[in-house]
């Protein structure tokens, strides 16, 4: 244990990791909620290629959108747990 | 080569490797028989876990589904994807630190209930039996559609081979052999897209073919599939008659049921710790993504394709076809493509000549020029026919047969992996004979795997026979997001959360998502008595809430948990402190009398 204070350490990476989450979920359910349901009569104004930018998100676009979140979620985490010495072989 | 020659070929090679992975590893303990020992590499879990979710219905029927539904099909890609999100971000790593075998393992143990222990495990089981019951239905279904095998006979035939690999090898055996079978589901899928996407669009890569201009025409693919469908008195491909509501509330049904079930939580038990089995679920989602983003482009290939080749052919028979088809050609006509004839004798496309005319006529309800339909095509067959339609080589076909057959497989394995270890951890060995030792855990699993096998080869034949199997599957959906989700997300974000209060959400959650999905499917309730507008695939989404606000009330009104149990909680929420304490793994000692 390297810990100076291992109480305090630890909250402040949970509280870090529930900012972190709750931020992220907006985003998933922008991308998916948002942009391919409850928006997309909007958003079908514009176009990507030859599909109607609404129903793309609904059909690819929240696909890419949450295989990127989760990836950014572990790098974040892994930065965090760095910071925050957790999670290490101690 | 004949079709049937390849099918065979490639249904053999890939049972023999299933068999040599599984005589390869065999599990020594029940950790390697639960968990696979705890150290499967996170990219190999995520590979592993792609192949245990996407099911039979992913492989064959989903672009199929979506081809005939359009924007309402979006609910399926959204909601079967999404959940993985929630999976990483809230449950798979602190399920992982929190260090057991199964899902009621950490419902019991963090509700320090052998009740709530029992509740989950009947929820786990109700959702894996419904499940499973729809895989070897699939197994069924391939072998006798396209093997000449009988239906039957095509059952016990897939019972064997995941009998072989399950009851060897437990999680260790099954884990590899999905991994294989991921390799056959994907190519077996992609390759036929990419021919598809060429034809139609002219670009090799289905996802940016889905967004380009059909070949050699000055429109948008999706343009002219509205207008072309809209033409036949379809209703546009982009949109969907159904409520907004109704859409929100399927798509969120799928999620946190996608997230609440068992089968696919316990993957994420056998990475070696919490950060592993985050980065292993992104990578589940990428290899799951490889087919979801590609199956909404099969569809719409398929179905603008479908229409352009068969509507107003010429019909010929068997007999004449050869000859027929020449004339039809010679005097500038369309006769019916050979895919068309050769699924005809399957049963899964036919044409009924209702007006008399030799034609084929393709229409939707409100048909502009009032003709009928008299093509009628069932989902499958789009994914099916695909090799054919872009006039691959018998070999490619006869890979569609075998991508399917691991699909199920690979699903069904999983399934089994939940039935086994619910019946032989949680129910023997955690609440009826605590002092059982390892080794006889080991063979009570196995045991219980062999046991479940033969139920769900059982349930298959019966079920097929009924014919429910599509009704039920809204039930393990619905009852994962409404009994399962909320009390183990409570029971990690929340230290509050007591016994009590899992016990009747869990409770409110099965019975209510229950009693309104049996009123609908089987109860003779109507769609004017829907909800709000929301239909029973998606009211899992909102009894979700009403288990999440009934257990806060009722923990609330009852006495906090344990000290011990809310050390717990502190504990998985910080990676490596359990195993620091030396407890996330050890996890086999008999449970302490309550």
């Amino acid at each position: 244990m390297s810990h100076t204070n291992p109480a305090a350490d630890t909250r402040a990476y949970w509280s870090a990791n529930l900012r972190l989450t709750v931020s992220l979920l907006v985003v998933w359910f922008i991308a998916s909620y948002g942009a391919g349901i409850l928006f997309r009569d909007f958003l079908d104004r514009f176009f990507i290629g030859g599909a109607p930018l609404g129903f793309w998100f609904s059909q690819q676009g929240s696909i890419y959108v949450f295989v990127a979140l989760i990836f950014v979620y572990c790098a974040a985490m892994n930065r965090l747990e760095r910071k925050y010495q957790i999670g290490q072989e101690r | 080569m004949d079709q049937t020659f390849w099918s065979y070929t490639w249904v053999a090679a890939t049972f023999a490797i299933y068999i040599g992975i599984a005589i390869r590893s065999r599990a020594g303990s029940t950790d390697d028989f639960y968990v696979a020992g705890h150290h499967v590499h996170p990219i190999v879990n995520g590979m592993a876990t792609a192949a245990d979710w996407m099911s039979a219905a992913s492989f064959l029927s989903m672009a199929g589904l979506i081809a005939f539904l359009g924007y309402g099909g979006s609910v399926y890609l959204m909601g079967w994807t999404g959940g993985y999100v929630l999976l990483a971000l809230l449950l798979a790593p602190y399920l992982r630190e929190f260090g057991k075998f199964t899902v009621p393992d950490f419902v019991g143990d963090r509700y320090y209930s052998v009740f709530a222990r029992l509740v989950a495990v009947a929820c786990a089981l109700f959702v894996s039996f419904t499940y499973i019951a729809g895989q070897m239905k699939g197994v069924g279904v391939a072998f006798s559609g396209f093997l000449g095998i009988p239906f039957e006979l095509g059952i016990v035939i897939g019972m064997i081979i995941v009998f072989v690999y399950a009851v060897l090898g437990g999680m260790k055996g099954i884990t590899y052999t999905q991994v294989a079978q991921y390799c056959v589901l994907i190519f077996a899928y992609t390759v036929p897209a990419i021919f598809i996407s060429l034809i139609i669009t002219g670009t090799p890569i289905p996802q940016i073919g889905f967004v380009s201009n059909v070949e050699g025409a000055d429109i948008s693919m999706l343009a002219k599939l509205d207008t072309v469908v809209q033409n036949l008195g379809f209703s546009a491909y982009t949109r969907t008659e159904k409520p907004m509501a109704d859409v929100f509330c399927i798509t969120a049904a799928l999620m946190f049921g996608t997230a609440g079930l068992p089968h696919v939580i316990i993957r994420f038990f056998t990475v070696s710790n919490a950060g592993a089995a985050r980065s292993s679920a992104g990578w589940a989602l990428v290899f799951i993504a490889i087919l979801y983003t590609t199956a909404p482009a099969v569809g719409a290939f398929a179905r603008l394709n479908f229409i352009e080749t068969v509507n107003e052919a010429t019909y010929l028979s068997d007999a004449d076809y050869g000859a027929g088809a020449a004339a039809v050609e010679a005097s500038g006509g369309m006769p019916v493509p050979t895919w068309f004839k050769s699924w005809e004798k399957t049963g899964l496309v036919s044409f009924e000549d209702k007006n008399g005319d030799g034609r084929m006529q393709i229409r939707g309800r409100n048909a502009p020029d009032g003709l009928e339909n008299e093509v009628i095509a069932n989902r499958d067959i789009f994914v099916l026919a695909n090799p054919e339609i872009a006039q691959l080589p018998g070999w490619v076909i006869g890979l569609v047969v075998a991508g399917g057959l691991a699909a199920a497989l690979s699903t069904a394995a999983g399934l089994l992996m939940v039935i086994s270890s619910s019946v032989s951890h949680d129910l023997c060995r955690r609440t009826l004979f605590r002092q059982m030792d390892d080794r006889t855990e080991l063979l009570v699993a196995r045991i219980s795997a062999a046991g479940a096998v033969v139920a769900a080869g059982l349930l298959g034949l019966f079920a097929s026979k009924l014919g429910f199997v599509a009704q039920v599957v809204a039930f393990a959906f619905g009852l994962a997001a409404a009994s399962l989700f909320p009390v183990i997300f409570l029971g990690i974000f929340w230290r509050r959360m007591n016994k009590e209060g899992a016990i009747a959400a869990m409770l409110t959650g099965l019975s209510t998502t229950f009693g309104y999905i049996y009123f609908f499917k089987f109860g003779g309730g109507t769609a004017e008595q829907h909800f709000f507008g929301v239909s029973p695939e998606g009211i899992g989404f909102v009894f979700m809430w009403l288990a999440l606000a009934v257990g806060v009330l009722v923990a609330l009104t009852t006495k906090a948990p344990p000290q011990d149990i809310q050390d717990l909680v502190d504990d998985i929420r910080i990676p490596g402190t359990r195993s620091a304490h030396g407890i996330a793994d050890a996890g086999m000692k008999p449970m302490p009398a309550e």
